[in-house]
This record gives C-alpha cells, sequence and structure tokens, in this order.
C-alpha cells in the first residue's frame, strides 16, 4: 500500500496546475481545490489505517534505493499530521470559497488564490512526509513561497508591511536550515534521516552539538520558539481571515513536527534538553503576556499561538514516552482549535466590521451563535475540562512532573499559570466582543451559513478530540513509542542493512 | 577530507557582507543580501561535497576519482529555489515603492502604539527631572521611517535625516 505515501504531495501539485489553467473560471477552481483536497483526506485516512496495522510506509522517488535517493517515509507521527493538515486544509477551502462567493468578486486576484493554497497543501504534505533533509528544506521552501503570496495577497500597504517581516524572516531561517544542511553534509556525507541517526553517533560530539543548534535555529524560527517569534504577531493578523488561520494551524506545527523528527530521530543524546525547556517555559510565559496586552482579537489569538507553541516545545524537551505522546496529541489539538478561533475572528470581523476590542460590543445579542461559536473553541485553548485542551495539557503536565526535576516543576507551574492566563485573555476577549454595551452602533453585516459550517466543524472536532481521547492517546503513545525505539522508521528506510529497496547498485559515492 | 581555504574565505565574505545588508531597513538592500548570503550558502555546499573531482558519469573512469554528485545536484535546486524568492521580494519591494515613495520596512503600528505608550510613562516618571529636555528625547525616540518625502532626489534615509525634529506623530 506504499503507493498511498507521494500521493498527498502529487495531487494538490497537480490540481494547482489545473486550477491555474482554469483561471477564468472562478467556479472550475473552486470545484478543483475542493475535488483535490477531499482526496487528499482520503488518502490520509487510509495512510492512518495502514500504518497503523503494517508499519511505517517507505516509497523510494524514481526508484533510487534510500539513502541516496529521496525516501518519503509515512509513520505513525506524519501520517496523525497529515491527516489533521488535510481536515483543517478542506475546512479552510470551503470557509474561503463562501466568503469569496458572499463577498462577489470585487477586485481581490482569486485567480491565484487556489492554485497558490494548493501549492501550499503540497507544501506541508512534503515536509511531513519527507525521509530525508534536504527534501524536508524543499517543502519548507514550497509551502513558505506558497505563503508569501497568500500573505501579500492583493498588495495593500498593510500586507506589503507585513509580508515584507514575514519575507524577511523566513528567508533567513530557510538560509540558516541550508547551512546546517551543508554542514551536516559535510560531517557525515549523507542526508537521509535514517541514515544520519546512525552516522552521527559516530562523529564528535562538540560538531554534534554545533549542528543540533544550527538545525534547532532554524526550525524554532519557524515554529515561533520565543525568542524567535517576534516575527509571528507581527505579520499574521493582517492576512485575509482563512489565510491567517491556516498559517496559525499549520505553518508553525510544520516547525514543531520537525523538531519533533530531528529531537528524536537525530539528537537523541538529550544535549539541548535543558535549552529547550527553558524555551518552552518562557515561550509560554512571554507569549500569553503579550496576549493580554492586546486590544485586538487577531493579534490576540496570534499572541496565544505563540505561548501555546510552549507547551508542544515542553513536550519534546521532556524526552520521555509520555511528554512526546503529549506533546503530539496537544499538536493536533492545537491545529483544529487555532484554525477555529481565527475562522470566527474572520465572522466576527465580517459581523462587526473589526477585530478591535475597542470597536466591538453587543454581538451577543445580534449573533448569539457566533458567541458559542467562539467560546467553545475559546475554552478548549484555555484547556477547561473536558475539552481536549484539558486532556492535552494533563498529559504534558503529568510527563513533567514524572521527570520531577526543578526546572520541569518550574515549567509545570508556568503551563498552569498560562492556562488561567489563557483563560483571561479569552474571557476578556468574549466579554468585551459579545457582552459590552457597543461603543457605537455596529455597521450591518451578516455571517453567511456557508462561512459557519467549516468553522463550526473544526470547533466541534477540537471537541470531539475529547471524545475519542482514549484511542487517540494510545495512537499518540504508540507513535512516540516508535520514535522513540527509532528502528521501525530505521528499519523501514534502509531495509537491507544500509539500502533501501530500489535498483540503484550503480550509484556509489555515497560514503564518501 | 580536506577543506578548500579560499573558497572558505569566499563563503566568509559573502555571508558577512549579506548579514551586514540584511540587517538594514531598505528592502532594496536586503534583496541584495539575501542574494550574496544564499551564493554564499551555495559555494558551502560545494565545500561540503569536498574535494573536486572528475565527472560523476558510471564507467568514465574509477569511483574514487569522482566528484560527489548529491551536493551539486542540491546546489542547483537551491539556485533554483533562490531565483524564485528573489524574484517574489523584488516585487514585493517595487509593490512597496509604488504604494509608499520609498522601499523601507516599516514598523507594526500597533507596535508603535505600545512603544509610544511606554514612552508616556518614562515622560511621566521624568516630570520633576528639570535636567532633560523633552524635545531632545521625543527625537531620539522618534522612527526613522516616519515623515519621508514621497519621493527624494538623495533617497530615503537622506530624507528621513533633513527632516525637523520636531516631526509629527501620527
Amino acid at each position: 500500500m506504499n503507493w498511498l505515501v507521494p500521493l498527498p504531495v502529487v495531487i494538490p501539485l497537480i490540481a494547482a496546475g489545473l486550477a491555474l489553467a482554469m483561471s477564468r473560471r472562478p467556479r472550475v477552481q473552486g470545484a478543483i481545490s475542493v475535488a483535490a483536497l477531499s482526496l487528499v483526506l482520503a488518502v490520509a485516512v487510509g495512510l492512518i489505517f495502514v500504518t497503523h496495522t503494517q508499519g511505517p510506509q517507505v516509497v523510494n522517488v524514481g526508484g533510487w534505493s534510500a539513502p541516496v535517493g529521496i525516501a518519503l517515509v509515512g509513520d505513525r507521527l506524519s501520517v496523525l499530521m497529515l491527516l489533521v493538515s488535510a481536515i483543517v486544509l478542506l475546512c479552510v477551502l470551503l470557509y474561503s470559497l463562501a466568503q469569496g462567493v458572499a463577498d462577489g468578486n470585487e477586485g481581490a486576484p482569486v485567480a491565484i488564490y487556489h492554485p497558490t493554497y494548493l501549492v501550499l497543501a503540497a507544501g506541508v504534505a512534503n515536509a511531513f512526509l519527507s525521509g530525508d533533509l534536504f527534501n524536508l528544506y524543499v517543502g519548507f521552501e514550497i509551502l513558505l513561497a506558497a505563503s508569501f503570496v497568500l500573505l501579500t495577497l492583493g498588495g495593500t500597504g498593510e500586507r506589503i508591511r507585513a509580508g515584507s517581516i514575514y519575507v524577511i524572516v523566513s528567508l533567513l531561517s530557510s538560509v540558516l536550515f541550508l547551512i546546517s544542511i551543508a554542514m551536516i553534509y559535510a560531517a557525515t556525507g549523507t542526508l537521509n534521516l535514517a541514515q544520519l541517526s546512525e552516522r552521527l553517533l559516530d562523529i564528535d560530539p562538540g560538531v554534534r552539538l554545533v549542528l543540533q543548534v544550527m538545525l534547532l535555529m532554524g526550525f524554532a524560527i519557524k515554529a515561533a520558539v520565543f525568542p524567535l517569534s517576534a516575527w509571528l504577531p507581527d505579520s499574521y493578523p493582517t492576512a485575509p481571515a482563512p489565510v491567517t488561520a491556516v498559517f496559525a494551524g499549520l505553518l508553525t506545527k510544520v516547525g514543531v513536527y520537525a523538531i519533533i523528527r530531528m529531537q528524536t530521530l537525530l539528537f537523541t543524546d538529550g544535549a539541548l534538553d535543558m535549552v529547550l525547556m527553558w524555551a518552552a517555559l518562557l515561550t509560554m510565559l512571554v507569549g500569553i503576556i503579550g496576549a493580554v496586552a492586546q486590544d485586538d482579537i487577531k493579534r490576540l489569538l496570534s499572541f496565544t499561538l505563540v505561548s501555546h507553541i510552549g507547551y508542544m516545545i515542553f513536550g519534546i524537551s521532556l524526552a520521555n514516552q509520555t511528554g512526546l505522546s503529549s506533546a503530539i496529541f496537544y499538536v493536533a489539538h492545537h491545529i483544529t482549535v487555532q484554525t477555529a478561533l481565527f475562522l470566527v475572528a474572520g465572522l466576527i470581523e465580517r459581523r462587526g466590521g473589526s477585530t478591535s476590542l475597542e470597536k466591538l460590543g453587543s454581538l451577543g445579542k445580534l449573533a448569539p451563535a457566533l458567541a458559542i461559536l467562539f467560546f467553545v473553541p475559546a475554552m478548549n485553548l484555555a484547556g477547561i475540562p473536558p475539552m481536549s485542551g484539558f486532556l492535552g495539557k494533563v498529559g504534558l503536565l503529568q510527563a513533567g512532573l514524572e521527570l520531577g526535576t526543578p526546572l520541569a516543576l518550574a515549567t509545570v507551574a508556568g503551563g498552569l499559570l498560562t492556562s488561567l492566563l489563557t483563560l483571561y485573555a479569552v474571557v476578556k476577549a468574549w466579554n468585551k466582543a459579545f457582552w459590552q454595551e457597543a461603543p457605537e452602533e455596529l455597521p450591518e453585516g451578516t455571517t453567511p451559513r456557508s462561512m459557519f459550517g467549516p468553522a463550526a466543524v473544526l470547533a466541534t472536532l477540537g471537541v470531539l478530540f475529547a471524545v475519542i481521547g482514549g484511542p487517540l492517546y494510545s495512537y499518540t503513545d504508540a507513535a512516540a513509542r516508535d520514535l522513540q525505539a527509532q528502528t521501525p522508521y530505521i528499519d523501514s528506510v534502509l531495509v537491507r542493512g544500509d539500502r533501501g529497496e530500489g535498483d540503484s547498485d550503480a550509484a556509489g559515492g555515497d560514503d564518501g | 577530507m580536506t577543506p578548500n581555504v579560499t573558497l572558505a574565505i569566499v563563503v566568509g565574505v559573502l555571508v558577512g557582507t549579506g548579514v551586514y545588508l540584511l540587517l538594514e531597513r531598505s528592502l532594496s538592500r536586503v534583496i541584495i543580501g539575501v542574494t550574496l548570503i544564499s551564493n554564499g550558502v551555495n559555494v558551502l555546499m560545494l565545500i561540503a561535497g569536498g574535494a573536486a573531482g572528475g565527472p560523476p558519469l558510471v564507467g568514465s573512469g574509477p569511483a574514487e576519482d569522482m566528484a560527489d554528485p548529491l551536493p551539486q545536484a542540491m546546489v542547483l535546486t537551491a539556485i533554483v529555489i533562490n531565483l524564485g524568492l528573489t524574484a517574489f521580494v523584488l516585487a514585493m519591494a517595487y509593490r512597496s515603492w509604488q504604494l509608499h515613495g520609498h522601499d523601507e520596512v516599516q514598523d507594526d503600528l500597533e507596535d508603535r502604539r505600545i512603544a509610544r505608550r511606554a514612552e508616556r510613562g518614562a515622560v511621566d516618571k521624568r516630570a520633576d527631572d528639570v535636567g532633560t529636555n523633552l524635545a531632545i528625547e521625543a527625537a531620539e525616540a522618534r522612527d526613522e521611517t516616519e515623515e519621508v518625502p514621497l519621493i527624494t532626489g538623495h533617497g530615503p534615509q537622506l530624507g528621513a535625516e533633513d527632516d525637523d525634529v520636531t516631526g509629527r506623530r501620527s
């Protein structure tokens, strides 16, 4: 069944080409995008069954065997990420289609929206499935290039301003990543993740530490880990609501995924675990303090996004199975919840004409359904029991207590404080936007049911994660066990000792 | 593997110059900086591939004399990616020039609001400190991209410096 693995990358790319060819027919474009992403979703569901029952699935692109050629690997972690991101991408696409229909075709260059969005989907899938570092870089570049276009869509002054910061910071992180790739290749002579995990053990620990720091810096910028997170609240809030939603949900999580991968597969000696834990603590606290200070819902949500990345990093830095498992659970939960919140922020902007808490008010009377739709994911984000945010946080805190070092305990305390402050921030936003008297009459506006639907689906999904919490946790436990054992991944990529399946016996020189 | 010192120095110079340019506010300098850095990194990739050798074609000679083809393939990919991204940033800089008359990266409005709030607090604290001139303080806190004339003959930097110290802040 390993032919399923490349499909999540190939389908959106082909569909992007088709959509670009149909640039004069917005309806056809929409149909193509929906069909492609539904197909990706179906493939992801199929993959999750196959990998769960039969172990990691590997495809050697072009038939070249693993250490030389490009390997695409779907293991439990990457396939779960793929599934969640497929759901989110589809929901956001439906939301933006509905928004396009509701707005009419006024001015915005919609012709490139669908192709770019599909390319973004392909890049995300490529980053998740990639089995070697350079292909991971290519996946990152695909999704970054698409995100640049989406972020500056329409080319208004504000978006160009936000875009320049985002573009430059992203370019810098890519360059850092590329430099570390070059250095890793120079040190080990390979870029295949499975082979690297064996070869990195043989090199000098000092060199290994340098390589780890370099890689971590590149990924931490993308994942918005404090102190490398300052670009995020500056650039996300200005983009159109669906774009911000998909960025907030997916792009930072790709960085987190890369950090999980590198910490579990490449650098297993835990040399930087303390540093990561400090970063996690500071990310949580500084992020949430920023959120408390904001007057604008979108900016507030951007800061909570940064803050909650801290939880995931904490889970990774614990480096035990409970911690990893909860971190994976938390990533899946957070993708849906944060996306839902940004979509709701878009609806609030539509109904109230603004997302500034100083201008909003009385929305509770005007749009009660919207109030509920904001309330549910907001409480989920804050981790109110019995929602999935609570389950994720309990897992993380439990794993922290299990480790029991002073720093871990301090981070547990920081996590609790962050949850409380998140609760404070979102309740403040909820109260101000929905229940205070509006300072001035709100403009007339509507929230089309077709936009409401996808947001509601995502919010429900966040709650549903709590219902299926047991099975989901046993799945993430298995994923974490795989990650720590390493052998399922390495054995499936390098089938015959140091060679994968494939036909490239003539190609030598990988051990130069 | 012995690294090539000349190439290593080339990488250092390219990346160092690029980083210096990257710290500028003007987007066109940033583009040159990014280009320099990425060229430096491409050379670094080549160094990572080891010493130069014969063409890596199977059958053309013994495998030990061949150059490592993988870094070259990767550099090619990186060059293509950089080409695309540079084109995009150029378009963005042009659009910024179209909109504002300069291509400098602007501060975030919200950041500026918060900075102003902090600045006001600092002024309050200094209310009984007669030694400080508030006009000088304000000029120091003033953002360099503000109040740039739409089109200046000397470029935006000069225009900003020539500006009145007590420039309006909005």
